[in-house]
């Protein structure tokens, strides 16, 4: 017995008035470091302690304020910054809308915190090696006993002036606590080999998992099934028309969107007389009219218009484009050419659409407008 | 009867046990092995549980195909079963948080057992939207994270707010829940002789030792979470209603919807509490721990929220009449006189008749009739949600896109189901944790607390 440390002096009482009595006893004697024991709090025990208001609060209001102002930056950043995107019209960053996200994210901060906070800072758990712990003391305050116990550290502390204290105050058992030597002399490593084992276990256990799940159960059924539907694909044999064809001709008398018959083959001029431009000059329209005249013309007619293109000498090389009788001509005129072709130029009716023909031709009319350009258009 | 003496205030736990039978009482269910009925019990949830499994596989091979869902009724009964789940959810936390704040000692024998279901219930409720979203694996892209789309979620939406409430809840719930087993977890490690449990229990009780410097932090944590609990109870069915209140359906697009919701969900969550704790006091044999009084108090409050419940729908009638919207009251009408008139009025009777019953003492205080009258609350509150969710929806603005909603088999095979996952989780409880708080009942016996009051 002799070779183990004292950790304190326990007494044991059978009523809660006694407890409150034997605390505020002893508090008033002045010992500072004694400890009380109840199977669930007493009231009145505080004041008889004389413990002060615990600051847990403080840790919620720091925590909660902290965790809403970081709900909101961070939606604000997401919403309003990375990637903004309008949601049924209202502004990026709607406050109003992330109210509810923001006191959720607060109480969850605030909780979580406060609980974490209490168990690991404000009572050092866990601890199970504490020198109470497996006591006959402890076993009798955890059910329906009350307990108080001065500690051997205690700058007053003298045992048989405790006891003495203790038996005047009319305590029904008394038991000195010591510490275990066993818990003392463990060492705690952290870096045990079983522990390491188990660690590296884990580990590989997890990413096989990992691996698993999202580079092979993923692309099988019936997960894949969004990824690999039936389709009809292009000159594809057709499981569901009669006739075996996955395209299909364009139902009788319809005419799709944008593609109207030509009507003018072989009279050019007929249309240079007939046809209008309904796409108005505008800077999308230019834009649309320069990408494909660079794309499908400029090869021969060059970027300018000039005719002296990069394909020069191996191909007949085309007049230029600021010709008089260029620019005296229709718009219309030059619709017919783009869409026939004319002699040996081919027809660029199936690369371009009508609205992109009109679209070229707008641009053709800037770059002659730029090669003889006015007096008056120099500002 | 002798006149009542309000000298004195009126235990909540009868006659004036010893605290150690105390312990040993609410600890027996953990020591002894379990006995037929138990058995019997835990075999029929289990079947319940295998409709569950049965169900969701079919679910998850064939897809949400496989539900009656069509083209307007989008929303069926996984969105109907999801709300009727986090409303009865809603008990444990009201009478675990709001009732600490009241200061209502009569809390103390049901606290435990309703927060216990409060997280069995979120937990059923959490799995509906999970298997609505159809690719259920995919659940990651209901949060703010960072992906390879460089996209992040729609703060603005209330079914992202419903993510982050019931996950909060649930975890807050938890959390509140551990905390306050901690000390029963220090009684258990102390009680037990089985190395095992012993050392189980010593992990879960993380040591604690019953020090009044711990008991001084402990209930000021205690008081802070109810006092976050409280109004995250509150915004949590708030949340689920703002999911139908956001949107402009007739029938759901109304401002009444929060604080009917909120009624609604203590109302049905009060039902099953109770409902669930008569049959635990009976076998359990702790009905001077959970007393008459305390179920006829809980019976008051279903009165109370039923009426308010009752008010919210003569409320609706009157505002779609007085806002002179026609498409407003053709839903209402439609409601009580259209297609699903069947389930509006099982919904009217079962909510708003049967908890009348309750102003009369005799059946407050009779506990057969009680259980079936929460019964049938139970059965009305699951069909309000189906009467909100499907009518609402089936008969829309556009007459040509109506369509009548019929549930397949698999629903129903996912509805009893959810049944037999809450009851499982139920009746594992009572066997593994101790469903009556020893620590908080102990405090509130006569005679627990010293006499004198000199501060
Ligand atoms: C393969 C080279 C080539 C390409 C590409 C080409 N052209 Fe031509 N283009 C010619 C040649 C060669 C002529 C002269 C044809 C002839 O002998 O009448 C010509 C003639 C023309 C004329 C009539 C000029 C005139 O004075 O009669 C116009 C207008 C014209 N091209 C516009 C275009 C437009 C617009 C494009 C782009 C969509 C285009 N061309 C693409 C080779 C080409």
């Amino acid at each position: 017995m002799s070779d183990k440390i004292l950790y304190g002096y326990s007494a044991i009482f059978d009523k809660p008035d006694d407890i409150i009595k034997a605390a505020k006893t002893v508090a008033e004697h002045g010992y500072k470091k004694y400890d009380v024991n109840t199977p669930y709090p007493i009231h009145g025990m505080n004041n008889a302690m004389k413990l002060k208001p615990s600051k847990l609060g403080y840790i919620s209001l720091i925590v909660g304020l902290s965790g809403a102002l970081a709900a909101i930056l961070t939606m604000w950043w997401m919403s309003a910054v990375d990637y903004p995107i309008v949601y049924g019209g209202k502004p990026f960053f709607s406050f109003p809308a992330y109210i509810p996200v923001v006191f959720e994210v607060t109480v969850l901060s605030a909780s979580i915190a406060t609980v974490l906070a209490m168990l690991f800072i404000f009572f050092k758990f866990p601890n199970n090696s504490h020198p109470l712990q497996g006591t006959e003391y402890l076993k009798k305050v955890s059910s329906d006993k009350y307990g108080i116990i001065i500690l051997a550290d205690d700058e007053k502390y003298n045992e048989n002036e405790v006891k003495n204290l203790f038996q005047s105050l009319n305590a029904s058992e008394l038991e000195p606590i010591y510490w275990d030597n066993d818990e003392i002399n463990h060492k705690h490593k952290i870096f045990e080999p079983k522990f390491i084992l188990f660690l590296v276990v884990v580990a590989i256990l997890n990413s096989g998992a990992v691996y698993f799940v999202y580079n092979k159960l993923l692309f099988m059924v019936p997960f894949n099934w969004m990824m690999e539907q039936e389709r009809q694909n292009v000159q594809q044999k057709s499981l569901i028309f009669s006739d075996g064809f996955g395209m299909r001709t364009p139902v009788e008398g319809t005419i799709a969107r944008g593609h109207l018959p030509y009507q003018f083959y072989g009279k050019p001029d007929l249309a240079g007389e007939k046809l209008i431009n309904p796409i108005p000059v505008s800077k999308s329209s230019l834009k649309l009219g320069q990408e494909k005249y660079d794309t499908y013309c400029s090869p021969c007619h060059d970027y300018h218009g000039t005719g002296q293109s990069r394909l020069n000498g191996q191909f007949p090389n085309p007049p230029s484009l600021h010709s008089e009788k260029l620019r005296s001509w229709s718009d219309g005129r030059i619709f017919a050419v783009i869409t026939e072709g004319q002699n040996v130029m081919p027809s660029y009716s199936t690369q371009l659409t009508e609205d992109e023909r009109w679209a070229v031709i707008n641009y053709i009319r800037v770059l002659q407008r730029a090669m003889n350009a006015k007096e008056s258009d120099i500002k | 009867m002798s006149a009542v003496d309000y000298s004195h205030e009126i235990s909540v736990v009868e006659g004036k046990p010893a605290l150690r039978e105390l312990d040993d009482l609410i600890i027996k269910p953990l020591e002894t092995k379990p006995n037929k009925n138990f058995l019997i019990a835990l075999s029929i949830t289990l079947g319940m549980l295998g409709f569950f499994v049965i169900g969701l596989g079919l679910t998850f091979y064939y897809g949400i195909g496989m539900w009656g869902n069509n083209n307007p009724v989008g929303w069926a009964f996984d969105i109907v079963n999801f709300v009727f789940w986090v409303g009865i959810g809603h008990a444990g936390t009201l009478i675990s948080a709001i009732l600490f704040l009241f200061r209502q000692k009569w809390r103390t024998g049901i606290a435990r057992f309703a927060e216990g279901m409060t997280i069995f219930a979120v937990m059923t409720a959490a799995l509906f939207p999970l298997i609505h979203i159809g690719r259920f694996w995919l659940p990651l892209y209901l949060m703010p994270y960072p992906n390879q789309h460089s996209l992040w979620v729609n703060f603005t939406s209330p079914l992202l707010w419903d993510v982050f409430a019931v996950s909060t809840y649930f975890t807050v719930s938890l959390i509140f829940w551990y905390v306050g087993l901690i000390p029963d977890f220090a009684i258990l490690r102390e009680k037990t002789e089985n190395k095992i449990k012993k050392t189980i229990y010593s992990i879960f009780s993380l040591g604690w030792r019953f020090s009044n410097r711990h008991w001084q932090h402990y209930e000021m944590v205690y008081l802070i979470l109810a006092g976050f609990a409280t109004p995250l109870v509150l915004s949590v069915h708030t949340i689920v209603s703002f999911d139908f209140a956001v949107s402009i359906l007739p029938g759901w697009h109304t401002t009444i919807f929060p604080p009917y919701f909120v009624a609604g969900a203590v109302f049905s969550g009060f039902a099953m509490v109770q409902n669930v704790l008569i049959i635990v006091r009976k076998i359990f044999h702790y009905e001077h721990i959970i007393t008459l009084d305390t179920l006829e108090k809980m019976n008051k409050i279903m009165l109370l929220t039923g009426s308010l419940v009752g008010y919210a729908y003569g409320m609706e009638f009157f505002i779609a009449w007085y806002s002179g919207n026609p498409i407003e009251q053709f839903t209402f009408i439609n409601r009580a006189f259209g297609p699903y008139a069947w389930a509006y009025w099982i919904m009217l009777t079962c909510n708003v008749v049967s908890p009348q019953l309750f102003w009369f003492k005799k059946i407050r205080r009779s506990i057969p009739i009680m259980f079936i009258v929460a019964v049938f609350v139970n059965v009305g509150m699951w069909f309000e949600r189906f009467v909100i969710v499907v009518t609402s929806l089936a008969n829309d603005f556009l007459p040509s896109s109506w369509a009548y909603y019929k549930p397949t088999y698999v629903d129903f095979m996912i509805l009893i189901g959810s049944f037999g996952f809450f009851f499982t989780f139920i009746l594992l409880f009572t066997k593994a944790l101790p469903v009556v708080s020893m620590a908080e009942v102990k405090a509130v016996v006569d005679g627990a607390q010293p006499s004198h009051h000199d501060h």
